[in-house]
């Protein structure tokens, strides 16, 4: 008798009203395509850094609305789901040379922050588990500082500006706040400011002439035998 | 002695002068003023003008954390502040079905109970005045009127003092060396948020108000309210120009006459 077929555990989710079996432990992500759709829009790195698979869903007999990213999370018996290719935010137009880094260039460009009532709801939908709200109220009294420093983790998926009550654009206010941060704010990297020029002035210029000169089997035996920083070269032993 | 201290917006922006004088006249007499960790908008009076509890939420999540970082007490210099997060919290003590609609909405935090005690600076200030008279370097010898506005006074379940005539700020002043004149306009609006929408009636008040502490032989007015503090110094140049004749009269935070009363030589 031929030995039996383990039976693969299947779950019931529901993709837009729809309901599909598929294999547990799949990601969302993995799961939709499991039953058929396919991504042109709202996936991109599958791997929870570039924040463009945003999802909503429900679980059966739980009123709650919970807000992820597909590519992270691994459906559930029961759930119900969407996609969010998009996020229609209002940005600010603005050049960064002209902005005066003082207590109110934030508010000035999202004057709507002003309409924050503490809800926290932007901090719960987080998939990144940033204090959403925190960083909204230090921009909203102007410490651009600190909204640079608890947006620092922010990918850009746009849940919080979705499920904000007062219609704040969350993650555009960080990343001006961090623009205005690294232009203004943060003390300068002197090696950088020294690389640059030394860059500037020609240095290389010559070495990169050799190597553009060279052919792929010399380049390749170049880049195996590379320096390696001291922290690369400890993870490439590991990965060995 | 460590008390927390909630700053408000606006003593993180246009009322600099204002932390930086109160925390330093505090620690001259002995008392620390801890800023919360985390605090947020309180949501300003206007979010009192409507019974919908989301205008809560600001206040209340401020009371909580109070707590959470392990004080009963909180002090707010802010005349706008005070008056919201006091109110907020004569609800969270009075109003059990308010207060269990937020508890719900806010289901990551601690249910509140109203127990935290909010505080405005002049009240503790009122019990330290003799460490205050031992602090004083220099003597203020000038007059001042002392001006509360409305919100430090009113609704009168969160007055700082006797609403009707208050003179809390009167006792610190006279312990500063300074003396403090009648002033019968000490608790009228200062015309508030008009200044906005409607600056002639602002402009109207402050010209009243300034007059009036001026025949009372005045030499500068203080307040706690960063509007109250906007309104009549920002408006006085307009004052001036519908009434030449007026004198202007320079305008302090109660706390900024501490610094002054307290800095050697």
């Amino acid at each position: 008798m031929a030995k039996k077929k383990p039976e693969m555990k299947m779950v019931r989710i529901y993709i837009m009203g729809k309901e599909y079996k598929v294999p547990a432990g799949l990601t969302i992500m993995k799961a939709m395509e499991y039953a058929g759709y396919r991504y042109i829009r709202g996936a991109g790195c599958r791997a929870g850094f570039c924040g463009a698979c945003a999802t909503v869903y429900r679980k059966e007999g739980d009123y709650k609305l919970y807000a992820d990213l597909a590519c992270q999370t691994t459906v559930e018996d029961g759930m119900w789901l969407v996609q969010l290719p998009f996020t229609p935010a209002n940005k600010a137009t603005y050049d960064l040379n002209k902005i005066k880094p003082d207590d109110k260039a934030l508010v000035n460009f999202y004057p709507e922050l002003a309409r924050c009532v503490s809800c926290n709801t932007c901090t719960k939908a987080c998939p990144q588990e940033l204090d959403v709200m925190d960083y909204i109220q230090a921009s909203l009294r102007g410490d651009i500082a600190k909204a640079a420093e608890l947006s620092f983790d922010c990918i850009q998926c746009g849940l919080c500006a979705m499920r904000c009550p007062a219609e704040i654009a969350h993650y555009h206010v960080a990343q001006l706040a961090r623009r205005l941060y690294g232009k203004y704010i943060a003390p300068k990297a002197k090696h950088l400011e020294e690389r640059v020029k030394e860059i500037e002035e020609g240095k290389y210029d010559e070495e990169m002439r050799k190597m553009m000169k060279k052919s792929i089997e010399e380049l390749r035996e170049m880049y195996n035998s590379r320096d390696i920083e001291p922290e690369e070269e400890e993870e490439a032993k590991e990965a060995d | 002695m460590e008390v927390a201290y909630y700053p408000g917006c606006t003593l993180k922006t246009n009322a600099k002068v204002f932390e930086e004088s109160l925390i330093n006249a505090f620690n001259k007499i002995g008392i620390k003023l801890k800023e919360l960790n985390k605090w947020y908008c309180c949501g300003t009076v206007y979010s009192l003008a409507t019974d919908n509890l989301m205008y809560r939420l600001a206040a209340i999540r401020n009371l909580i954390k109070t707590k959470e970082e392990g004080f009963s007490k909180l002090i707010v210099p802010c005349s706008i502040c005070y008056n919201t997060l006091k109110q907020a919290n004569l609800m969270a003590k009075e109003d059990e079905e308010a207060m269990a609609k937020i508890n719900a909405f806010m289901d990551e935090e601690p249910d509140y109970d109203g127990s935290v005690e909010v505080l405005h600076p002049l009240q503790i200030l009122a019990m330290k005045l003799d460490e205050i008279k031992r602090m004083v370097k220099k003597p203020l010898n000038k007059n001042y009127a002392c001006y509360y506005g409305c919100l430090l006074l009113r609704p009168k379940e969160v007055a700082i003092d006797e609403y009707e005539m208050p003179t809390i700020m009167e006792k610190l002043v006279e312990a500063l060396g300074g003396s403090a004149v009648n002033f019968p306009l000490k608790n009228e609006c200062c015309g508030s948020y008009n200044v906005v929408s409607n600056k002639e009636a602002v402009v109207d008040r402050v010209y009243r108000i300034i007059t009036n502490a001026r025949k009372n032989n005045a030499d500068a007015i203080i307040t706690s309210c960063p509007l109250c503090h906007f309104n009549l110094k920002e408006m006085q140049k307009e004052v001036k120009k519908l009434h030449p004749d007026f004198v202007e009269m320079p305008v302090y935070y109660f706390s900024e006459l501490m610094e002054k009363a307290f800095k050697e030589g």
